[in-house]
């Protein structure tokens, strides 16, 4: 069983694991994702890549407590064990040299678009970094986007930080500035994404998301990951988790998103009612993702 | 104690029926359908066996099960014996002995079975498997000397649990790698239940892995490490018993709706993640009260009858051939209409209409009829026009059979695959156009059985020996 040499709280709803992994650490590339089961009886969650520590063999994932297995997953304690961790799964991002490339993450998608902000810039590129969260308090990885980015815009939706407003305006200012961008990565909410990419479809410039659909496997096998990309369908776990932004159907990804809301709240207030939870306190006050 | 009846004798024994539970109490859960012979049924059926010298029940068999003799056990009370018999030659016979499909192998190449009706070689199978596991009387076969050639088998299905009980038992270093977190493949994910308890392919596992088999979970070949890398590794042979692994869908509207399953995904909800069981599990499922499964053959049986377990109202097969082209086993089908299935043949889908929050509410289909027959020798379906229909569902699983996963062929050079992804392979040995690497099952053929891709994992192991011990050079 992979061993959790830390998990910590990086905010009110965030948490930063890192696994030791060594063999899928020294095979993963940015943009892949891995499966984690937390216990028995665990779901398999599907987790984008944060972060990989190549010479100590660790992968770094960062999680928002949405529901039950999230929350349970912040109950592993440092220096504890989750059943498994599988992967490198999907197909890592297209890097290449595009002269500047703009990355942005939108909450909890500010910790996978760093691996790739760094796979950008070790090709060449001038990477220019937008991240955006709904407050300050959310916002995390500052200063580690701050080393690798060439130029950093922070924003916050309620102007407690940064800039105020959304990732998008940031960028919309950069393209009616003349700025030339030859590639836009996007990873974040739905929401977000989809406003990226009808942004970068009226200025011409390709632009890449990383889609999160429910899965199961992650090896193409179940087929509960499929997304429609141009009218076709795709599965995110074997053909992505990248696809080009102006091409897929948003609307459809968050329908499906929305298939298990209800089992989803059964699960979390049967977990925060048993006894010792330290998250019951916050069974009033937690908020669902719509 | 030899069997004292004579031929005739034999034949006048009648054909013993199976116990099973009854069908409005057993869709109340997930328990296994038929309990197994007694023992005293067993011994009645076992003297129904005629002993033939040609024994063609044992030619029907793709694994050559020494039917005659495993029965001549049953005979002598020695039931072990019996099961040891069996796993001369197959390693799998709890398994086999209840997803086999022996009324087209062995069972209908029985002298009896136009007659009096066949040996029930399945049931007998099962019986002396089960005695032998419930009464800890599993005795670890005779394993040859290390040779020190490491072989690696990738999927833990039943293809490569056949190939790794071979190879193991020849002297050889063992290693399963599989992309689930359970070993098993089908057996796990895809088998319910209610058919193929789970605790059972876990024996078999452990079986395996205290004869010496390392098994190794969640590892995706292809992704993890690659055929190459393997060999780099120190693998001398490599067997690749990946399965079919990716579903087919229709290609019609409204497809992607929520309440539309893949079989694969409906049946690992409930089977691997143990979804029937939620919230105790974690994993959740969407428990329809109107259910159509759209196919005819066991995995639909299957999805269809988990669906009915899992509360439906009304739960269909959607078949757009007649019910006399359906693939599935008669018992399979024959099962689930004793537990209230509805069967609308000669009927596709046209198009799947939502409710506006993007859940499947409806189905539009239309009515076939059968007109020449196509490349697989069945009656083509022609839909008749005008005969649209709409049916209400909430839950429609997707049950059409699956198409090659790409992981490997993708990530192999050199690999040679057929046009639709299918691993091709010398017949007689199973070798793929690598030297040292061998495939068997599903990603070989295409769907087929659990009982064939043992067949072919026999032939592989067969011939990764010799390779083994006469190319590789230590």
């Amino acid at each position: 069983m992979p061993k959790v040499v830390d998990n910590v709280q990086i905010g009110p709803s965030n948490w930063k694991m890192r696994v030791e992994v060594p063999r899928l650490v020294a095979k993963a590339k940015a943009g892949q994702f891995v499966i984690v089961r937390v216990n028995e009886q665990g779901e398999r969650v599907p987790m984008s890549i944060a972060g990989l520590d190549k010479a100590g063999g660790l992968l770094t994932v960062v999680y928002q407590v949405v529901g039950k297995t999230s929350a349970l997953m912040t109950t592993v304690p440092s220096g504890g064990q989750i059943t498994d961790c599988v992967g490198p799964l999907g197909v890592p991002s297209h890097v290449e040299k595009w002269g500047t490339a703009c990355v942005i993450g939108g909450g909890i998608g500010i910790a996978p678009i760093l691996p790739i902000a760094q796979a950008y810039k070790e090709a060449g590129n001038r990477v220019i970094t937008i991240i955006g969260a709904r407050s300050k308090n959310i916002l995390f990885y500052e200063e580690e986007h701050r080393q690798v980015a060439d130029e950093l815009h922070v924003c916050t939706d309620d102007g407690s930080y940064g800039h105020h407003g959304f990732v998008s305006d940031v960028l919309k200012k950069l393209l009616d500035g003349g700025v030339k961008i030859g590639m836009v990565m996007a990873i974040g909410p739905v929401p977000m994404m989809k406003v990226v990419s009808n942004l970068t479809r009226q200025y011409n410039v390709p632009t890449w998301v990383s889609l999160n659909p429910l899965m199961v496997d992650g090896t193409g096998m179940c087929g509960g990951c499929r997304v429609a990309v141009n009218g076709e369908t795709k599965f995110a776990c074997v053909d992505g988790p990248d696809f080009d932004g102006h091409l897929v159907d948003f609307e459809l990804l968050t329908k499906r998103l929305t298939a298990y809301r209800e089992q989803e709240r059964q699960s979390m207030h049967r977990f925060l009612a048993e006894p010792g939870c330290k998250l019951a306190k916050d069974v009033e006050s937690f908020v669902y993702p719509n | 104690m030899s069997n004292p009846l004579k031929a005739k004798d034999r034949m006048a024994v009648p054909q013993q029926k199976m116990p099973q539970r009854e069908p409005l109490q057993r869709i109340k859960s997930f328990l296994e359908v038929p309990y197994g012979l007694t023992e005293e049924q067993a011994l009645i059926e076992a003297s129904r066996c005629l002993e033939c010298p040609k024994a063609p029940c044992i030619k029907g068999c793709p694994v050559e099960v020494d039917i005659v003799g495993f029965i001549r056990l049953i005979m002598e009370r020695d039931y072990a014996a019996a099961a040891r018999k069996i796993k001369e030659t197959n390693s799998l016979p709890a398994v086999c002995g209840r997803v086999c499909p022996q009324e087209e192998q062995c069972e209908i190449a029985c002298v009896m079975y136009k007659k009096y009706g066949p040996v029930r070689i399945g049931y007998l199978e099962r019986f002396v498997a089960d005695y032998e596991r419930d009464n800890n009387l599993i005795q670890l076969p005779e394993i040859a000397l290390p040779t020190g050639r490491r072989v690696a088998i990738v999927g833990s299905g039943p293809a490569g649990l056949t190939v790794a009980g071979d190879l193991i038992k020849l002297g050889h270093q063992v290693t399963v790698f599989e992309a689930l977190h359970r070993p098993g493949g089908v057996l796990v994910y895809g088998i319910p239940e209610f058919r193929l308890p789970k605790s059972i392919v876990q024996a078999e596992c452990d079986f395996m892995a205290q004869m010496g088999v390392e098994f190794h979970n969640s590892m995706v070949i292809g992704k993890m490490e690659t055929i190459d890398e393997l060999f780099e590794m120190g693998y001398d042979a490599i067997f690749i018993g990946t399965g079919a692994g990716l579903p087919n869908f229709m290609g019609v509207p409204g497809e992607n709706l929520i309440g539309i399953y893949s079989a694969n995904e409906y049946l690992t909800r409930s089977n691997l993640m143990r979804a029937f069981d939620f919230p105790i599990y974690d994993t959740p499922i969407i428990r329809g009260r109107n259910v159509a499964v759209l196919g005819g053959g066991n995995t639909a049986m299957d999805a269809v009858r988990t669906a009915l377990r899992l509360g439906a109202d009304n739960a269909y097969i959607v078949y757009r051939r007649s019910e006399k082209e359906m693939p599935a086993r008669i018992e399979e089908t024959h099962h689930a209409k004793e537990e209230g299935v509805q069967f609308h043949m000669l009927t596709a889908p046209a198009r799947f209409m939502g409710n506006g929050d993007g859940k499947v509410a409806s189905m539009e289909c239309i009515r076939m009829e059968l007109g020449e027959p196509d490349a697989s020798g069945r009656r083509r379906p022609v839909p008749i026009e005008g005969s649209n229909f709409v049916m209400e569902v909430d839950l429609v699983v997707v049950a059409i059979g699956n198409s090659s996963n790409p992981l490997i062929p993708r990530t192999t050079p050199g690999l040679e695959c057929n046009k639709w992804g299918n691993i091709v392979v010398n017949p007689e040995t199973m070798q793929t156009s690598r030297p040292g690497v061998y495939a068997g099952g599903d990603i070989v053929t295409g769907g087929a059985t659990v009982i064939l891709a043992a067949g072919a994992g026999k032939k592989a192991a067969r011939a990764m020996h010799k390779y083994l011990m006469e190319e590789v050079k230590k």
